[in-house]
C-alpha cells in the first residue's frame, strides 16, 4: 500500500480530515501523520528558519523535517493548509520546495475549505499513487515504438499517433459521443500513415471519457490528466529537468499544474464563470467576424487599454464588447482586450493560488492565440511562456509518450 | 462561576479552577461532546463542514475555515464566561489549539466581553512559577461564588 504522509494544518478542526483519508484509500493510498518529539518541535523550526506563529505550522516544520530526516517511513507527501490562510501558504510552498529539493518524494500541495470534498482531492491522490506505482512509466523521457494517444476531454477529442519520438499522425474533433469520437479521431490520425489499429503497440487514453474508452479499447494506460498533460508539457517544450508550470486556458475549464523534474506537485482547476475561459474568445471572434484562429494575430495589432473589457461574466462580456465597437474602438484593440481580460481572471482566480515556476509553458487550444499567449506573459509580469509545438494535443501525447514504457502489445 | 481559560485546553488551568471549586470551561469536554456522539463519523474531533460554518457567529466568511472551526469550538465557551485566566507565551505542552489567529481572537473576545480577567505570563522560573499559581488562586478566590 503507498503510504502518503500528511503534513498540515486546520484539517481536522475544518472538518475535512475524513475526506482527506477517503480520497486516499479510494486509489489505494494510506495516509500517515509523520511522527516528531514535542520537545524537538521549537528547535525543528528554528532550524528551518521561518518565524511562524502558529504552534500548528511549527509542527508542519518539524513533521517536514521528520520526513527529510528520514524518520518517517512514507512513499509521497501531502501537504495542507487552511484557503486564505498566508503563513499556512508561505510554510506550505517553503515545505515543498524543501522536501523536494531533499528527498525523491512526490509531493502535492492543497489550499481547503470546509467544502472540500474527497472527490475533489481524487485527481491529486490519484497522481500521488500513481507517481509512486508507476514511477518508472513517468520517469519516461522518449516515445518509442508505434503508440496512440487519446484525450477525451469535456469539448474536443484530441488523438495523436506517435512512432519514434515523433508525432505522425493527429485527430481532433468535437466531443459528442465518447466512443464515436474517439473512434472517428483515431481514423483521423491514421489516415495517410499507412497504419491500422493492428499495429500499434500499445494506447494511452486520458481526459473525462477515459474510462468508457478505455475499457472498450483495451488501452493499456488509463490515466487522470494531471500526471498526463504535465508529462506531455515537459516533453514537447522541452523542460522534462527542474520546474515548470503548465497552463491550460480551456474551452470549459481552466487547469494549472506546477511540475518538478516532469512530477506534477500542485494543481488548480476551475475558473468562476465562462469569462475566463476560450469560450468567451470563440463569442468573440464570432462577434468580430473572424475565425477563431484569426484572433490571436489581430490581437497582437490591437492595444487592449483602447477597449474596456473586464467582467467576470461572459454575458456582461460580450456587452462590453459591443459597447467598445459602438464607442468606435477597432477590432484589434477589441481582440486585444478579449485577451487581455481572459489572462488577468485566469491570473485573478487561479495563478494567485499557486506558486508560478518559470517556465510557464501554456498548452490546449488557447494557446494556439497568440494575443492571449502575450496577454499571459504580460499579466504576469513579462515571464517567459513556452507554447510547444502541438500544444493542442498535450493530453495525447503525454498518453502516447507514456504507454510506450508499458511494453507492446503484439509481443504480449 | 463560569471560568474560561486560555489556552482552552490547558490541562493545569483546569485543575487549578476545579480545585478551587468552580467551572472550567476546557475544550477537552467540548471535543468530548463530539466524539462521543454516535451520529457523526468524522474523525478524529468528529468534526464537519457544518461546524466552520457555525464558527461564521465568531469570525466571517473570509477567514480560514481553520479558524472558524476552533471558533465553532471555543466561541461557545466564551458566550458563557463569567469570569477568565489568559496565559500569555505558554509553551505547546500547557496547551494549544495551533493557530495563532484563532489565538488572537479568542483572547479578544474574552477581553471584550469585559468579565474579570487575569492575564498572566508563563513562568520562567520556579518563583515566578509560584508567583502565577498564587495570583490564580487568589483570583480565584476573590470571584467567590464558588
Amino acid at each position: 500500500m503507498v503510504r502518503i504522509a500528511q503534513i498540515s494544518c486546520g484539517t481536522e478542526y475544518s472538518g475535512v480530515q475524513k475526506e482527506i483519508v477517503k480520497a486516499a484509500s479510494t486509489f489505494g493510498a494510506e495516509i500517515i501523520i509523520p511522527v516528531t518529539d514535542i520537545d524537538h518541535i521549537e528547535d525543528a523550526y528554528k532550524k528551518f528558519g521561518f518565524n511562524c506563529a502558529s504552534s500548528g505550522i511549527k509542527l508542519m516544520i518539524a513533521r517536514a523535517i521528520s520526513i527529510v530526516e528520514g524518520k518517517t517511513d512514507c512513499d509521497a507527501v501531502f501537504i495542507a493548509t487552511c484557503f486564505r490562510c498566508a503563513e499556512g501558504a508561505l510554510v506550505r510552498n517553503e515545505i515543498r520546495r524543501f522536501i523536494q529539493q531533499n528527498t525523491n518524494l512526490p509531493v502535492v500541495t492543497y489550499s481547503f475549505t470546509e467544502r472540500t470534498k474527497a472527490d475533489e482531492l481524487f485527481i491529486r491522490m490519484e497522481a500521488l499513487s500513481t507517481v509512486v506505482a508507476r514511477k518508472n512509466i513517468l520517469a519516461r523521457e522518449k516515445q518509442e515504438g508505434l503508440t496512440l494517444g487519446v484525450d477525451s476531454g469535456s469539448t474536443t477529442t484530441k488523438v495523436v499517433l506517435m512512432e519514434n519520438n515523433k508525432v505522425i499522425g493527429t485527430g481532433w474533433l468535437p466531443t459528442t459521443d465518447v466512443l464515436e469520437s474517439a473512434t472517428n479521431g483515431i481514423n483521423e490520425a491514421m489516415r495517410g500513415t499507412g497504419y491500422t489499429m493492428d499495429d500499434i503497440d500499445g494506447m494511452g487514453v486520458t481526459g473525462y471519457g477515459r474510462l468508457t474508452i478505455g475499457h472498450k479499447m483495451n488501452a493499456e494506460l488509463i490515466q487522470e490528466e494531471l500526471s498526463v498533460n504535465s508529462k506531455g508539457a515537459v516533453y514537447l517544450a522541452d523542460s522534462q529537468k527542474g520546474e515548470a508550470t503548465v497552463l491550460d486556458i480551456g474551452g470549459m475549464d481552466n487547469k494549472v499544474i506546477t511540475v518538478n523534474n516532469g512530477i506534477p506537485d500542485n494543481f488548480t482547476m476551475g475558473g468562476i464563470c465562462a469569462g475566463a475561459s476560450g469560450r468567451f474568445l470563440e463569442l468573440t471572434s464570432r462577434r468580430l467576424g473572424v475565425d477563431i484562429t484569426e484572433l490571436g494575430p489581430l490581437a497582437v495589432k490591437g492595444d487592449y487599454r483602447c477597449a474596456t473589457l473586464n467582467s467576470y461574466c461572459i454575458v456582461f462580456g460580450m456587452q462590453d464588447l459591443v459597447t467598445s465597437l459602438a464607442a468606435g474602438s477597432s477590432k484589434q484593440d477589441v481582440a486585444a482586450a478579449s485577451c487581455r481580460s481572459v489572462a488577468e481572471q485566469v491570473y485573478e482566480q487561479q495563478l494567485q493560488e499557486i506558486d508560478v515556476r518559470e517556465p510557464l509553458i501554456q498548452v490546449g487550444g488557447t494557446s494556439l492565440i497568440e494575443g492571449l499567449v502575450e496577454a499571459v506573459s504580460d499579466v504576469l509580469g513579462g515571464i517567459n511562456v513556452i507554447v510547444p509545438e502541438y500544444s493542442q494535443y498535450i493530453g495525447a501525447v503525454g498518453s502516447a509518450l507514456l504507454v510506450s514504457g508499458m511494453g507492446k502489445r503484439n509481443e504480449e | 462561576m463560569k471560568i474560561a481559560m486560555f489556552p482552552p485546553n490547558s490541562l493545569i488551568l483546569e485543575d487549578l479552577i476545579e480545585r478551587s471549586g468552580h467551572e472550567p470551561l476546557s475544550l477537552q469536554n467540548q471535543i468530548k461532546q463530539k466524539v462521543i456522539d454516535p451520529e457523526i463519523d468524522s474523525p478524529p474531533f468528529n468534526m464537519t463542514e457544518e461546524d466552520p460554518i457555525k464558527g461564521l457567529k465568531y469570525a466571517a466568511i473570509e477567514v480560514p475555515s481553520g479558524v472558524r472551526g476552533r471558533m465553532s469550538l471555543f466561541g461557545p465557551l466564551i458566550d458563557v464566561a463569567e469570569a477568565a485566566i489568559i496565559m500569555d507565551e505558554s509553551p505547546f505542552g500547557f496547551g494549544c489549539i495551533g493557530c495563532a489567529r484563532s489565538n488572537e481572537l479568542s483572547v479578544f473576545y474574552l477581553r471584550k466581553k469585559g468579565i474579570p480577567t487575569l492575564e498572566l505570563k508563563y513562568p520562567t522560573n520556579q518563583d515566578e512559577t509560584r508567583d502565577v499559581v498564587n495570583k490564580i488562586t487568589t483570583f480565584l478566590k476573590q470571584l467567590g461564588g464558588a
